[in-house]
């Protein structure tokens, strides 16, 4: 029997999403403050009227399911799924006042992206937008790769037992350190950190690759915003292709493989155990498909005969593996050589790497190294039991952290995860069909959007069809939050209506 | 349209005609309809590159973002309205371009004779046009920002809102 909701279940989803909110608006003031500083007034007034719409919004929440009962799982994982949408509407309010963005719609998708570090992106006339705007396109990637509740709970929330069941219902099932507040605090500092560094070695190389020193700083910002939380937008329209820089893109590669990695191994590394980068099944794990998809690409594009050399080869075809596969979508071609100059194998190979993602609690996307992990040695070690003599005792364990002893709840949760991926990646590709795609060109948009990649073969524009639109959308929702605090939202509103 | 009825109706002319006037005039039109014809668009180029590469082509478009010298040379990249290409061009010609694209401002407006390369040897197989000479057709300039007043007078209504909606929370959990 499915019971309906009670209204102190509706009272925390309220309050608690009404505080995330409330978050939101205050983050819009630093866009703001740019935006005054450079003398962008507009800019300045879009911020505002949004940072005040998303306060009066959260007010009235906060103050109408004012509670002081703690959340349940079912709660966290709605107040979750709830103000990702909440944010998605309230931050695209400024990007819509721009002009820049041809509907609300539109505007909607890319703050959607933003959030969900997927990077696929419907902006008209990025070169003219103002720094405020272009910044907010970046920042929303800043919080939301490291997670709009781990901002919450790392800086507006005082401490509550709730606070875990909303950052599990993130998709981050990990502690980095026992307290959950505490975690939150250390994959921001690690952030900031990186950020500080990673804008002053961008900015030196922007300089000297002859960009204005404002611009070169204001640029590197963005780009470690992007690449370390594997989003993939950037300040101009040609991406990463503008810079026309090898120091750029191998500077971008180093950043995009540290944001695809474990923020645990970020602590271990911070902390002195080295060693765990090497042993950690996670990093195996991306060696061995970063080196079999960077075969099969290899393989694909010397079919073409598209990049004769080695230099040529690293630049576009290695690039492009290591963007896709980070789930960043960085990119040093256009949108369309992807289908004229890769060819089927290649493609079919960046495909696989996009699907695949990175490591688990990082702020890529994806299927995820750790999952891939359990299942290929559970599928080792069930050939094991077949292959050995029936007495034989076969241990299953694998190294992340520490040894773990392979259990069968654990194969099941990562299975079940993994399949729900792939019915998504094509869910994703029958809609692209629907609308006269290619079914290769389908499976590519729809995994880069379900995995939160932003590679486009081009597909993704202002002129596509809005159910498209709202398909990669929802998509990348759910891609990001990993589906549970998504199947929990639409198991709410069924009890709601259905429930007794 | 209005092109093709200029050139037709000279074309007319001359078949009727050889007067020296009519003769020079259905020259000067072939030679426009020529020069705008060779102007290609970055779509164009992109969607058929192996057809274009290593040719010599006409790109108009705003130069925007930054003019990036290296050394003798420098990159601009040059927005059409759908794409933006890269052109790499010797520092001198570079120096003929006073505005880029940005918010505040408009950029040169350029017409780029160069070579297209599909995916340049030189650069790490970029997708660029090596310049060979530029021509200005429109000089930028400075894009002065106004006050959007009925943005300014909705920030004031919000205002009071919020202000309202805030003595509403303080007045409940007193």
């Amino acid at each position: 029997m499915i019971l309906k909701p009670q209204l102190q279940d509706f009272k925390n989803i309220g309050y608690y999403s009404g505080r995330i909110i409330i978050g939101i608006s205050l983050t819009m003031l630093v866009p703001m403050v740019i935006g005054l500083l450079f003398g962008e007034i507009n800019p300045a007034l879009d911020f505002l009227i949004a940072a005040e719409i998303a306060l009066i919004i959260g007010l009235i929440l906060t103050r109408l399911c004012f509670t002081k009962k703690d959340l349940n799982w079912m709660q966290g994982m709605i107040v979750v799924s709830l103000s990702w949408l909440a944010a998605m509407l309230v931050a695209a309010i400024p990007l819509y006042l721009s002009g820049h963005w041809g509907s609300y719609l539109d505007a909607c998708f890319e703050t959607m992206s933003g959030f969900a570090t997927t990077g696929l992106t419907l902006a008209q006339d990025l070169d003219h937008l103002s720094y405020a705007h272009n910044l907010w396109r970046h920042l929303i990637m800043f919080i939301g790769g490291q997670g709009i509740v781990v901002v919450a709970v790392s800086f507006f929330m005082k401490g509550f037992s709730g606070a875990f069941k909303m950052y599990v219902g993130e998709a981050r099932d990990e502690r980095v350190l026992p307290n959950v507040i505490h975690t939150s605090r250390f994959i921001w500092l690690v952030s900031i950190v990186y950020l500080i560094l990673s804008t002053l070695v961008l900015g030196t190389v922007g300089i000297a690759n002859g960009m204005k020193p404002v611009n070169a700083f204001f640029h590197g910002a963005c780009l470690f915003m992007a690449a370390f939380d594997t989003g993939g937008f950037t300040p101009q329209s040609q991406n990463i292709l503008y810079y026309h820089s090898l120091a750029f893109e191998v500077i971008t590669i180093v950043i995009m493989l540290l944001g695809a990695m474990n923020f645990n191994l970020h602590y271990r590394i911070w902390t002195g155990g080295r060693r765990e980068i090497w042993k950690n099944i996670e990093t195996r794990t991306l060696c061995i498909t970063i080196a079999i998809t960077f075969l099969i690409v290899v393989i694909g594009l010397s079919q073409v005969g598209s990049y004769p050399r080695a230099l040529i080869m690293f630049r576009k075809g290695f690039y492009q593996l290591i963007s896709g596969h980070t789930g960043t979508g960085y990119a040093t071609i256009y949108a369309r050589q992807f289908i004229d100059e890769w060819g089927n194998l290649a493609l079919v190979g960046l495909i696989i790497a996009m699907a695949l993602g990175g490591g688990a609690c990082s702020t890529t996307g994806g299927i995820k190294m750790l999952r891939l992990g359990i299942i290929a040695e559970a599928l080792k070690q069930d050939i094991k039991r077949i292959i050995l003599p029936e007495r034989a005792v076969v241990e299953q364990r694998l190294h992340h952290l520490k040894e773990i002893f392979l259990e069968d709840k654990q194969v099941r949760a990562a299975l079940l995860i993994t399949v729900s991926y792939l019915v998504l990646y094509g869910i994703g590709t029958l809609v692209g069909m629907f609308y006269g795609y290619s079914f290769l060109e389908s499976l590519f948009e729809s995994t880069s959007a379900a995995a939160n990649v932003g590679l486009s073969c081009g597909i993704t524009a202002p002129s596509m069809a809005a159910g498209l639109k709202l398909t990669y959308i929802v998509q990348m929702w759910a891609g990001r939050l990993e589906f549970m605090s998504v199947f929990t939202l639409i198991g709410f509103f069924v009890a709601a209506v259905k429930g007794k | 349209m209005k092109r093709a009825i200029i050139l037709i109706f000279f074309c007319g002319a001359a078949c009727f005609a050889d007067s020296p006037a009519v003769l020079s005039g259905v020259a000067l039109a072939k030679t426009e309809a020529s020069a705008k014809a060779g102007q290609i668009s970055s779509t164009a180029l992109i969607n058929n590159a192996r057809e274009y590469d290593g040719k010599s082509v006409v790109y108009v478009g705003e130069a925007v973002g930054d003019v990036m010298v290296r050394g003798d040379f420098a990159w601009v990249n040059i927005n059409d309205g759908e794409n933006a290409i890269g052109v790499w061009m010797s520092k001198e010609l570079a120096g003929e371009i006073k505005f880029t694209g940005s918010y505040h401002s408009k950029g040169d407006r350029l017409e780029i004779t160069g070579v297209f390369q599909r995916n340049c040897i030189q650069h790490g197989g970029d997708m660029d046009i090596h310049a060979q000479s530029i021509r200005k057709i429109s000089p930028g300039r400075v894009v002065g920002e106004e006050l959007d007043t009925s943005k300014r007078n909705f920030v004031f209504i919000l205002l009071v809102v919020l202000c309202l909606v805030f003595v509403f929370v303080r007045r409940q959990r007193s």
